[in-house]
């Protein structure tokens, strides 16, 4: 199967690989996926205390495509609020890496991942993205 | 284009040996005669080659030449062996048996019978890939006219135990069929011992062109079929169509080279086989897919546990090698021969089937070895579920969020 060279590249470079500390504060985990498919994702986000997303850093099991999804995502959130990348869509995402059809999965993944750190995120860290929903208010 | 990779995937197909390519041409530029035109010189000529290939295929396989029908491939081989013997033995029973680990050309076929109104009972093998004697037994049924259990298998290279399995079925009437595309030059074959009565080949898994192949079909006790494919009569009436005769010089050519050479080949292709073996069942959590024992030389299929088949092949692009899994093929099933061994998804969805053959060097090995250990330690850093297994978390127990 012919790869993109931007999946090529994520590939062969990934960005943000890793793990932050058990206990490390301000972080969140979102672990999507299942083996029995093929794929499984974790997405950690680490948060400051302005709810901006400071780091960001991912594993992936899975193809070349899920690989890049989600390096893809772990650069796109950092910098971003919460809130900001909550919206992040996987349509974005195929259509940066040039996505085939029968791979938007990943990238939907990849969405699923982002939404399920952002999950765990207000789970832990209770409701400090008011001052966000104020913004998305307005 | 950057340089080729190193091609371990002789099971796949093979290269045209140089030899059978140069014995080929003459008969597609000077000698095109057809072999069926009786009437001039160009037919005659044509026509010896013909059968000069079909007594050296007959030859690897310890048969007489008149039992040797030529056709398309293994593919069309195994379509005429089945749906033939089915079509013709069908006021004698409706029953058929074969086994979950078989090729595709086997199992559409026998998909194909069922919808036609046979029923076909599809066997388990052990996990390691055999069949279990007892389990083909217990299938049989009074009205049970054919069995079809391949000689070597295409993905995990393992021999399943033919002689026993003749025994058996002859004793009891059944007509036994073989697919042996991928033992041609691999393992002895001697059709004069063996109570087999169909056996499939294929030309380009042994070093011969793609596009021709042949069927063994049994004189004594003989064995009828139905043909699938009229016209002209050609095949004793079993295979119409026009003989390619440069195709099946090739066939004859490369089957002969198989019998001189296989014996010290297999030899040297069993030492580079281990020693990839060795080179990688140094690492963690590496599983070998399929009997080591009853496996034919040149194939090694293994599951790096905790990482993804695909992201594997992508991640040894300087090898060129399949994947157990058929994620390649778009589908995001697992391999069906591994999942029939009972492996589970994540080891199912994390094997390369490595397979050797005539042209590749120590050189290559070590070449292939030093780059698997490195990629597979970068995919697993990578990795979730091996960062899980090293933190001592049974990935069995864990609610994975299936999508």
């Amino acid at each position: 199967m012919a790869y993109s060279n931007k999946v090529i590249d994520h590939y062969e470079n990934p960005r943000n690989v890793g793990s932050f500390g058990k206990g490390e504060e301000g972080v969140a985990t979102g672990m999507v996926g299942a083996p029995a498919c093929g794929d499984v994702m974790k997405l950690q986000i680490k948060v400051n205390k302005d709810g901006v997303i400071e780091d960001a850093k991912f594993k992936t099991y899975g193809c070349g495509s899920a690989i890049a999804s989600s390096s893809l995502v772990t650069e796109w959130v950092k910098g971003k609020t919460v809130d900001e990348a909550a919206t992040i869509r996987n349509t974005q995402i195929a259509e940066e890496l040039a996505l085939p059809p029968v791979k938007i999965h990943c990238s939907i993944l990849a969405e699923d991942a982002i939404k399920a750190a952002i999950a765990d995120y207000r789970k832990k860290y209770g409701a400090s993205d008011v001052p966000a929903e104020k913004k998305a208010a307005d | 284009m950057e340089r080729k990779p190193i091609y371990l995937d002789y099971s796949a197909t093979t290269p045209v040996d140089p030899r059978v390519a140069a014995k080929m041409i003459p008969w597609l530029t000077e000698n095109f005669g057809n072999p069926a035109s009786r009437s001039h010189a160009f037919g005659w000529e044509a026509e010896e080659a013909v059968e000069n290939a079909r007594a050296e295929v007959a030859k690897l396989v310890n048969c007489d030449p008149k039992e040797i029908i030529w056709t398309s491939g293994a593919t069309e081989s195994d379509n005429l062996a089945l749906k033939g013997a089915a079509h013709f033995y069908k006021t004698k029973g409706k029953h058929l048996v074969t086994m979950k680990t078989e090729h595709k050309a086997v199992l559409d076929t026998m998909r194909e019978l069922e919808r036609e109104g046979f029923e076909v009972t599809y066997l388990d093998p052990e996990p390691n890939g055999l069949l279990d004697l007892a389990k083909l037994q217990a299938a049989l049924r009074p009205d049970t006219i054919v069995v079809s259990i391949m000689l070597v298998n295409n993905e995990i290279g393992v021999i399943q135990p033919i002689a026993e399995i003749g025994e058996i079925l002859r004793a009891k009437g059944i007509v036994f069929h073989v697919d042996a595309a991928q033992a041609t030059g691999k393992v002895a074959i001697d059709l004069e011992k063996l109570k087999v009565d169909l056996m499939s080949f294929s030309a380009h898994k042994t070093y011969g062109p793609k596009g021709i192949g042949a069927l063994y079909v049994r004189r004594r006790p003989r064995v009828r079929l139905e043909p699938q494919v009229h016209g002209g009569g050609h095949e004793r009436g079993l295979r119409s169509g026009t003989l390619p005769t440069h195709q099946i010089v090739g066939m004859g050519e490369a089957f002969r080279l198989a019998r001189l050479e296989m014996a010290t080949e297999n030899e040297r292709i069993r030492m580079l086989r281990d020693k990839l073996l060795a080179g990688i069942q140094g690492m963690e959590e590496v599983y070998v897919n399929g009997d080591l024992e009853h496996r034919v030389p040149h194939n090694l299929n293994v599951s790096f546990n905790f990482v993804e088949g695909e992201s594997l092949i992508m991640g040894v692009k300087e090898l060129a090698v399949s994947s157990g899994s058929a994620c390649t093929s778009a589908s995001l099933e697992p391999s069906y021969v591994l999942r029939a061994l009972g492996r589970n998804d994540e080891l199912a969805h994390s094997s390369i089937r490595f397979t050797l053959g005539r042209f590749t060097t120590p050189e290559d090995i070590d070449f292939a070895v030093k780059l698997i250990r490195e990629r597979i330690a970068k995919l697993r850093e990578m990795s979730p579920l091996w960062e899980m297994y090293k933190d001592g978390v049974d990935l069995s127990t864990v609610q994975w969020a299936a999508h």
